[in-house]
């Protein structure tokens, strides 16, 4: 199996696909770092203060005077006692919140590629897997060798798990080495809010509590790189079924940006939310972003994803398996 | 020569879609034989060959090769085989080793040397660490072969072998088969839509029409039915006449006539011919088109 699979991976990387990849993650990261970076600058100038540790103490005090109000319901007053922590953690510590280093500018990047980017990077590695050999005609080569068709279709998929875990770690790298030029390498210790979820169509916080920014970082690029397993196995189905890889690229494509669409528009259709497309923002559960949906938690999403990645394995090994190749 | 057959098809069938497109194929080949599959394009010969190989699965029938079958014992029958199916499609982005590299790594008990060996046999060491891509397709189809021989197999199908050569490079083929067989003792399964490919390359043919085979023999047997004598005389007429007295004659479309090839009566008829003051300017023997073969064996038109 270890020689099938070096013979996939040979193959990938003499197609080029990844760097490819890596191309364009090198070029998006200073593209964002920079951007990310005037941002702050803007933000400065509107405050019209440089001195951010007199703006953390205002907000304190804000936080303060919320929390001596009787009218605020138990949970709210929790999570209020959580945020002002934080809050004075980075007083005390000398963290400006505001001027993130490296790792913040990681964890953001992960969490705004996660649904559209990091997928349709894995669809460029995931879409010819099988469908190249076909139209290729290599097919009749490598299925008429002494390896069962199965172990075939296997060393194929492995080889499409150690890529994306490439390119999950690639993001994580080069996002880090290339925006730590402008934000410093620092701030993995700094604190961050999490364990957000939803009853009813209610955010609630009692269960919300601080980890450490690495340990954040952690379960988000999980999270990312469950995400990408899926859509990689989704793409990977389709080339099994299709010839064209156009066309495996455009019905994946099509179906992220539909998914991209549907997801603001799932408080209203609520059966949207099996779709796999509007499950990939898993991120935003873990950071409170997630819109408060009936039956929608990071188990939910997960489940789903999980359903959809295995019926398409299923689907691939049987049809690969059983097909007349003509 | 041990009459245990290399590769051996019984009673094969597919139906696609409630129509039978293989009715029944059968037909065995010996060690250090060359074996011509011979039909039109449509005919089902690469429906045939694409069962044998394991690429598609058959409605019912048996294939074994080296005794292993392939429906059951896949994997074993496949070690016995090597093939090209239609063109040789290999990875254009590698180069030549690299894809002989990627094949032998499909099957542990190909040691790294058969590498070197398979290259010197099909003589291609000098261009072997080029990408294929930049291969003319009689280096694609030398490079087919090596990647078929890999596995020192039993049986060898090649389909369709020199389609799209040039003439130089269809002789070098054929020599190179034929060698192959005599001196590695592979069975050989060549297919094919042209007769004198077939005649020059096989031991025996199979002839299949519509899926099934209508007639298998040695192609020296089934060539001296067939071959055909065309006669340039003048008077048509009388000469004609003439000939019509021993056998069977048809009238050429440029006023030649045409009767069958027999050694023996050739040199009689001629004379025949000559003593009635009849001019012969030429006379030649001619393989029968595949289409007049066909319309023959099918006992459609012929030309008795």
């Amino acid at each position: 199996m270890t020689s099938l699979v070096h013979n996939e991976m040979l193959k990938l990387l003499r197609k080029k696909r990844l760097y490819v990849i890596i191309l364009i993650i090198a070029f998006l990261v200073p593209l964002f770092t920079y951007a990310q970076f005037k941002q702050i600058q803007t933000a400065a100038e509107k405050l019209g203060t440089d001195d951010w540790r007199t703006r953390l103490q205002q907000e304190i005090v804000d936080t303060q005077n919320r929390l001596s109000s009787s009218r605020i319901q138990d949970e709210w007053r929790k999570f209020l006692k959580v945020r002002l922590t934080q809050q004075q953690y980075y007083l005390d510590n000398d963290i400006n919140p505001q001027a993130p280093g490296a790792p913040t500018f990681m964890r953001v990047f992960a969490e705004n590629s996660i649904d559209l980017l990091l997928p349709l990077l894995v669809m460029v590695v995931a879409a010819d897997l099988v469908s190249s050999e076909a139209s290729g005609g290599t097919i009749k080569l490598l299925l008429t060798r002494p390896v069962q068709r199965w172990r075939i279709l296997l060393s194929k998929y492995l080889a499409l798990l150690l890529s994306v875990s490439f390119i999950v770690l690639m993001v994580g790298i080069l996002s880090y080495l290339i925006s730590g030029i402008v934000f410093g390498y620092g701030g993995w210790n700094l604190p961050l809010l999490t364990g957000f979820s939803v009853q009813g169509d209610e955010l609630v916080t009692n269960s919300v509590h601080m980890v450490p920014q690495w340990q954040y970082i952690l379960m988000e690029f999980g999270l990312v790189w469950f995400v990408c397993v899926a859509v990689g196995t989704l793409t990977f189905m389709l080339s099994v079924l299709l010839r064209s890889t156009a066309a495996v690229m455009g019905i994946m494509l099509a179906s992220l940006i539909a998914g991209a669409i549907l997801v603001n528009m799932v408080s209203s259709w609520e059966s949207a939310k099996y779709f796999f497309m509007v499950n990939l923002q898993l991120t935003n559960y873990v950071s409170g972003m997630a819109l408060p949906i009936e039956g929608m938690s990071l188990g939910f999403s997960m489940a789903v994803l999980a359903v959809w990645t295995i019926a398409a394995l299923v689907i691939s090994f049987v049809v690969f398996t059983k097909r007349d190749v003509y | 020569m041990t009459m245990i057959p290399a590769l051996q098809v019984k009673d094969l069938r597919k139906t696609i879609k409630r129509k039978e497109i293989i009715k029944g194929i059968s037909f065995s080949l010996y060690p250090g034989e060359v074996f011509g599959f011979l039909g039109p394009n449509g005919a089902g010969k690469t429906t045939t060959i694409r069962m044998i190989v394991g690429l598609i699965k058959p409605t019912s029938g048996t294939i074994t090769i080296g005794g292993k079958s392939v429906t059951s014992q896949f994997t074993e029958a496949m070690k016995h085989l090597g093939c090209i199916v239609e063109n040789p499609e290999l990875y254009p982005y590698l180069t030549g080793w690299e894809n002989l590299e990627h094949f032998a790594r499909m099957d542990k008990s190909i040691p790294k040397t058969r590498l070197n060996e398979v290259i010197e046999l099909v003589g291609m060491d000098r261009r072997i660490h080029d990408k294929v891509s930049t291969y003319s397709l009689g280096m694609r189809q030398r490079l087919g072969i090596a990647q078929a021989l890999l596995g020192k197999p039993k049986v060898l199908i090649l389909d369709e072998p020199t389609n799209g050569l040039d003439p130089a490079g269809i002789r070098e083929m054929r020599e190179f088969i034929r060698r192959l067989a005599r001196e590695e003792g592979l069975s050989v399964l060549v297919s094919s839509h042209l007769l004198s490919e077939i005649q020059l390359l096989c031991d025996r043919v199979a002839i299949i029409s519509k899926g099934s085979v209508i007639r298998t023999d040695t192609v020296d047997k089934l060539l001296a039915e067939q071959e055909r004598v065309i006669w340039r005389v003048s008077p048509v007429d009388r000469a004609m006449q003439l000939l019509s007295e021993e056998t069977s004659v048809k009238e050429g479309l440029d006023g030649t006539l045409i009767t069958l090839y027999d050694s023996e009566q050739v040199p009689v008829w001629n004379k025949k011919l000559i003593e009635a003051g009849i001019s012969v300017s030429e006379m030649k023997t001619q393989l029968p088109s595949l289409e007049d073969l066909f319309l023959e064996l099918t006992g459609g038109e012929t030309i008795d």
